[in-house]
């Protein structure tokens, strides 16, 4: 691109000499809508900003208080959302009064045990993360191993960078990342993906969040095995337990999503069965509420059905308490007659639950269990 | 120096312009792909591809990577950027804007044949052409 035309070059005004030279790093580029943002409400040195109208306008609100009442417990992940959005939002005034921060690093890592609402909160987090202008877009991009890790030499990393760039302005969701080393295997790919991740996740800070989330105690192992990428993660969120109280407040909410209702008679059995079930092992909290729930449909539809005669919008909705009673968690009550059918039914689901929990592969997946559930009864 | 493709009259777009008219593009649904060349010739349509088509993209930085990747590559040759529109009845490209042009181009020659009855016949010629594929605007 000469100054000079030559040949069958037409000249373009305003052209600057070596304009078209490989220009610098595109990554440096500002991004215009962020300057403009940043320029258009600059603040004086002694202004005052009223932070309950700043909070009104970013919207984050409604999103943190739909979290607050769709989620039940989860007290730590609250307050730390909480804590998030705060920095945030006071970054975002800093910046108006010229004072510049760094932009917070925030890949996170959900660890807790399985059913503890951590993909439910990756959703939410991409809205709220986006409502807070941390990300150009609230899409969430969910991957497991299979779809980061390839299966022959140089398959991986093309393999990965496809899903960064899809995930790229929104949140990167890795479900049971420590599937992604395999200690036992030393030639594994996994291990190329990891690198490629940290290097994004470094990179393009700005344009993406990596969240890695899986069971404690294997992310603990994850994480004691790859120093550098727990050090690039500056939050670790624990998912607690639910307790029986707070698992009844979530299985009441299912059973009013899928248009049910629980007889009242019928609520002090649903605690007790979901004291019993959690008591016993590979319980998967919300996800064996939501199995439990299924099945309990399942008795209810059967007992409508044998009973015959005259149906009526009641008999269709509530749950009573036989349809609850007819679980093999109440085998060993003597009072109570058993269903061998539902017996075998809660077996099998139970053991898909534990499947679950302890399946090295990743591919483990809520759907999947629940449609096991609904066959084998 | 080439003017083909989209905004091909307007001064060399710089990487906040580039990404903006990315970002239109995946406003658009349209999928970008990288492809580059160093034959200048208009009749040459097909340039080599920089990777795949990015499909299902969100974030303009994703593509805008790849032209970097691709310009640091190649400093001295023909860049584009193609967003391919996939809706039904049009599946075509929709634009097609040239994002890196070598820093020399020599530019064209006119040749013309003289055929039987007296015609001529028109030939652009460019000069970068006569060297080998790879050196020619080294």
């Amino acid at each position: 691109m000469s100054a000079t035309p030559s040949g069958f070059s037409i000249p373009r005004p305003g052209q600057k000499a070596g304009a078209g030279a490989a220009p610098p790093k595109g990554a440096d580029a500002e991004d215009p809508e962020t300057t403009e943002e940043g320029d258009s409400d600059q603040l004086a040195p002694d202004a005052s900003v009223d932070l309950a109208a700043v909070r009104a306008e970013f919207g984050v609100d409604r999103t943190l208080d739909e979290l607050d009442e769709t989620l039940v417990g989860l007290v730590p992940v609250k307050s730390r959302l909480r804590q998030i959005e705060a920095l945030l939002l006071i970054d975002r005034l800093r910046h108006r009064f010229g004072l510049d921060t760094p932009r917070p690093n925030l890949h996170m890592c959900f660890a807790g045990p399985p059913g503890t609402g951590k993909t439910t909160v990756a959703t939410k987090m991409a809205e709220i993360l986006h409502a807070l202008g941390y990300l150009p877009s609230n899409h969430l991009v969910t991957v497991s191993r299979e779809d980061l890790v390839g299966q022959y030499v140089g398959h991986t990393a093309p393999k990965t960078k496809e899903v960064l760039k899809r995930a790229m302005g929104g949140v990167l969701f890795i479900d049971e990342a420590y599937a992604l080393h395999r200690p036992e295997n030393e030639r594994d790919y996994g291990q190329e993906a990891i690198e490629m991740l940290l290097q994004v996740m470094e990179e393009h800070r700005d344009r993406i969040v990596v969240i890695l989330a899986g069971y404690s105690d294997r992310m603990d192992k994850f994480f004691a095995l790859n120093p550098g990428l727990r050090s690039r993660i500056a939050h670790h969120i624990e998912f607690p337990e639910f307790d029986v109280d707070e698992l009844v407040a979530i299985g009441k909410r299912m059973i009013a999503e899928q248009g049910y209702e629980l007889a009242p008679e019928a609520e002090d059995v649903f605690h007790d069965y979901l004291a019993r079930r959690r008591a016993q092992p590979h319980f998967a909290n919300a996800r064996s509420v939501r199995n439990a729930i299924e099945r309990t449909r399942l008795r209810h539809a059967a007992r409508v059905v044998e009973a015959g005669g005259a149906i009526d919008l009641a008999m269709l909705r509530v749950l009573v308490a036989d349809d609850l009673l007819g679980s093999s968690i109440f085998d060993d009550d003597d009072t109570q007659p058993t269903n061998d059918d539902a017996a075998t039914a809660d077996a099998a689901a139970d053991a898909d639950a534990g499947a679950d929990a302890s399946a090295e592969d990743a591919a483990a997946d809520e759907g999947d269990a629940a449609d096991e559930d609904a066959a084998a009864g | 120096m080439i003017t083909q493709g989209t905004f091909a009259y307007l001064p060399a777009f710089d990487d906040a312009e580039i990404e903006a008219q990315i970002r239109y593009c995946l406003d658009n649904g349209w999928a970008i792909s990288v492809e580059l060349t160093d034959d200048p010739n208009p009749r040459n349509v097909f340039w080599d591809l920089w990777g795949l088509p990015m499909f299902e993209l969100t974030d303009p930085r994703a593509a805008m990577t790849e032209v970097t990747a691709c310009r640091e590559a190649f400093p001295n040759h023909y860049v584009k950027l193609s967003a391919f529109d996939n809706s039904r009845g049009r599946e075509t490209i929709a634009l097609s804007l040239l994002v890196q042009q070598p820093a020399n181009e020599p530019g064209f020659r006119l040749d013309r044949q003289g055929r039987p009855g007296r015609t001529v016949g028109y030939t652009a010629h460019s000069y970068a052409a006569d060297r080998p594929h790879g050196e020619r605007y080294a």
